[in-house]
């Protein structure tokens, strides 16, 4: 059975904590430990994001994780492959989050069977939208992945109720409109954008983009079922002295997030 | 029966398999709305008449079929005429559409205007029109761009836009369309993303090739007035293809004209350092469309490369991926070498400055003489005038 399902039907389950890493960065010795730490720290679910050379969604740090990933030789290849390994450590549910293009190059079908045999979870395409995304719903479900669509503050009603029936077993809320990482602090218009989802999502979904801190976790999660924290992780890294430390400031971090939810 | 060009893109916006709306969920209801308001907007008689005013008051048109005397003589045939879209104001074809998505922008309410450059001539032209209606412009431009095209970046300030150089990646038209994206993404509920080529996201391959093919029905009225029938062979260059596209769609259905689309092969097609996108490329995703694309065994975009800026894109539009594929249009390429020479010949022989872009297709003209007879017709389109590449020509 597929990992998100199973932690989704549990009827007592905390708030969601859901980090996200670019693999390869800072290399891919570090994700695969910083994947394993976030498992010890209170994350439910696990993001690695596929680097492109375009990352348009993205802000400058996701931009910055992704370009340094690519130096350092990372393909959906290695990815899938360390997914395989990292599956002898970890039970938590992986979820791989990139670009449509690669997965072009590499075969969406192709891709998709070989991601869910490695022991993936979910995919999440940002520039594949409900519309484009119809030809591979079927084939996701018969490998037994999770369809993850994004849902914006500038949705209609009719399309989130798409995205909800399109959506396998979770929604992701993008929180603001912009990019990742933009650090705002999240108002009332955020509040009354997720309240109104809940009314709507038939599904569980959790929300993202520009989660910085526990407070602004805290906010988001009262009307949601847990967050995303991407650019802010990679923000840590950065400023962390070695790659050692930057694994157990992850940690630290995740640890506060968990308590504040 | 002969297939029909004229009635794409489909509903779903696509070019046979190509095209379609490859963004964000943040932008997909903005695409939804301009497809609609675009729809009602085109078949507004008032929309027409003020599209058509200003085209013909403020940007010049029609703009002339010339006969190029001396060039014929000097290759010996076949007749040459350029379509002289150079002489548009701000110096090329891109304002024809500027101009259009201008009042589209003016009829949705937004006020708040983006765009992405690469030689500089779009984001003239938006920044031209953001002037003359009085709306405020943001105009994205790779660092190495605004190097290599400097007099543009100049006229654009003095108009009153704001330059923001893109120092992300390769520096060029690929990272600035990207940075347009994110700021559009950031402010789509208040900005119109006006996209300078027929590419992108539907509905705007389907717009901006509306807006250019004035282009391609003034020539064929042309053609007929100045030697009675249409021409032999139409050839003009393609980086996303807007010159190209505005030029053919009014010939796609007539089967007795060759069109040809010249992309820029950079330092040769086998150097690696070229950006002909549907001569070596394959189908791939990138800036919101599903078309002919450089990318690497990973999926990886190759930065391309073109002595001209406003080819120097691994991309191409959707539309020209399927007239590829059909082989309604034969897609050739010319070297930096080739057409800064035909740049250099033109100038002398016509007393006409081409643009670096558009010297491709007159290099290829040049290269494919021997395939044409004295007696046959042939149209450049000459998409813009070449004084903004003085600094990048040595003589």
């Amino acid at each position: 059975m597929n990992r998100i399902t199973e932690i989704l039907a549990n009827p007592s389950r905390r708030k969601l904590l859901v980090p996200f890493f670019t693999a390869g960065y800072p290399d891919l010795k570090t994700t695969l430990e910083l994947v394993i730490t976030s498992a010890d720290s209170g994350a439910d679910i696990v993001e690695i994001g596929m680097p492109f050379s375009d990352p348009l969604a993205d802000g400058p740090q996701i931009q910055y994780s992704s370009h340094l990933a690519l130096q350092n030789g990372i393909t959906l290849r290695t990815i899938v492959d360390s997914v395989y390994t990292l599956r002898k450590q970890v039970s938590i549910p992986i979820v791989l989050m990139g670009y449509f293009n690669p997965l072009i190059a590499f075969g969406e079908k192709r891709f998709i069977r070989e991601a869910a045999h490695a022991g993936v979870d979910g995919l999440i395409i940002p520039d594949l939208p409900i519309d484009e995304a119809m030809a591979y719903s079927k084939y996701m479900k018969n490998n037994r992945l999770s369809s993850i669509f994004l849902v914006a503050p500038t949705s209609t009603d009719s399309r989130i109720r798409q995205i909800d029936n399109m959506s396998t077993d979770m929604v992701y809320a993008v929180t603001v409109t912009g990019v990742t990482g933009t650090g705002k602090k999240f108002g009332q218009s955020t509040d009354r954008y997720l309240k109104h989802l809940t009314k709507i999502l038939t599904k569980p979904f959790v929300a993202g983009f520009g989660v910085s801190s526990p407070e602004s976790a805290q906010r988001l999660c009262q009307y949601s079922d847990g967050v995303v924290i991407g650019s802010a992780l990679v923000q840590i890294i950065r400023a962390a002295r070695t790659k050692r430390a930057s694994v157990s400031k992850i940690g630290q971090f995740l640890k506060n997030i968990r308590k504040s939810i | 029966m002969a297939r029909k060009f004229t009635t794409l893109p489909n509903s779903q916006g696509r070019f046979g398999p190509y095209g379609g709306r490859y963004v964000p969920e943040t932008v997909v209801y903005a695409l939804t709305d301009l497809e609609e308001q675009y729809h009602k907007i085109k078949k507004s008689s008032t929309f027409k008449k003020e599209l058509q005013s200003y085209w013909s008051d403020y940007v010049g048109r029609p703009t002339p079929l010339y006969y190029a005397e001396r060039l014929t003589e000097y290759l010996n045939g076949p007749r040459i005429y350029f379509k002289r879209e150079d002489l548009n104001h701000t110096g090329a074809h891109k304002i024809n559409n500027t101009v259009g998505q201008i009042l589209l922008a003016r009829y949705m309410g937004k006020k708040r205007i983006i765009a992405e450059t690469g030689a500089g001539q779009h984001g003239l032209a938006t920044a031209t029109v953001c002037a003359r209606f009085g709306f405020e412009c943001i105009i994205y431009m790779g660092a190495e761009d605004i190097r290599r095209q400097a007099p543009n970046v100049e006229k654009m300030k003095l108009l009153g836009a704001k330059v923001v150089p893109v120092t992300s990646g390769s520096q060029t038209l690929k990272d600035a369309t990207s940075e347009a994206l994110r700021d559009w993404v950031t402010n789509v509920r208040t900005t119109f993303y006006i996209i300078g080529s027929v590419v992108g996201p539907h509905p705007y391959p389907m717009i901006v090739r509306d807006f250019q093919s004035v282009i391609g029905k003034e020539t064929k009225r042309q053609c007929l007035k100045s030697f009675g029938k249409l021409p032999h062979t139409i050839i003009a260059c393609v980086g996303g293809g807007s010159n190209a596209i505005g030029m053919f769609s009014a010939f796609l259905n007539e089967k007795n004209v060759r069109l040809i689309g010249v992309e820029a092969a950079g330092y040769g097609l086998q150097s690696g350092k070229h950006a002909a996108t549907l001569k070596k490329g394959k189908p791939g995703v990138l800036h919101g469309s599903y078309s002919y694309l450089l990318f690497d065994a990973d999926g990886q975009i190759i930065l391309p490369h073109s002595i001209s800026a406003g080819l120097d894109y691994p991309g191409v539009g959707p539309e020209h991926s399927y007239l590829k594929d059909t082989r309604r249009v034969l897609y050739e390429s010319v070297t930096d070498k080739q057409a800064t020479d035909a740049f250099k010949l033109v100038s002398r022989l016509e007393g006409i400055i081409p643009a670096l872009e558009t010297s491709h297709a007159l290099a290829y003209l040049m290269k494919a003489r021997k395939q044409f007879t004295r007696r046959q017709h042939v149209v450049v389109c000459i998409s813009g005038r070449g004084d903004k590449d003085m600094g990048i020509i040595k003589l």
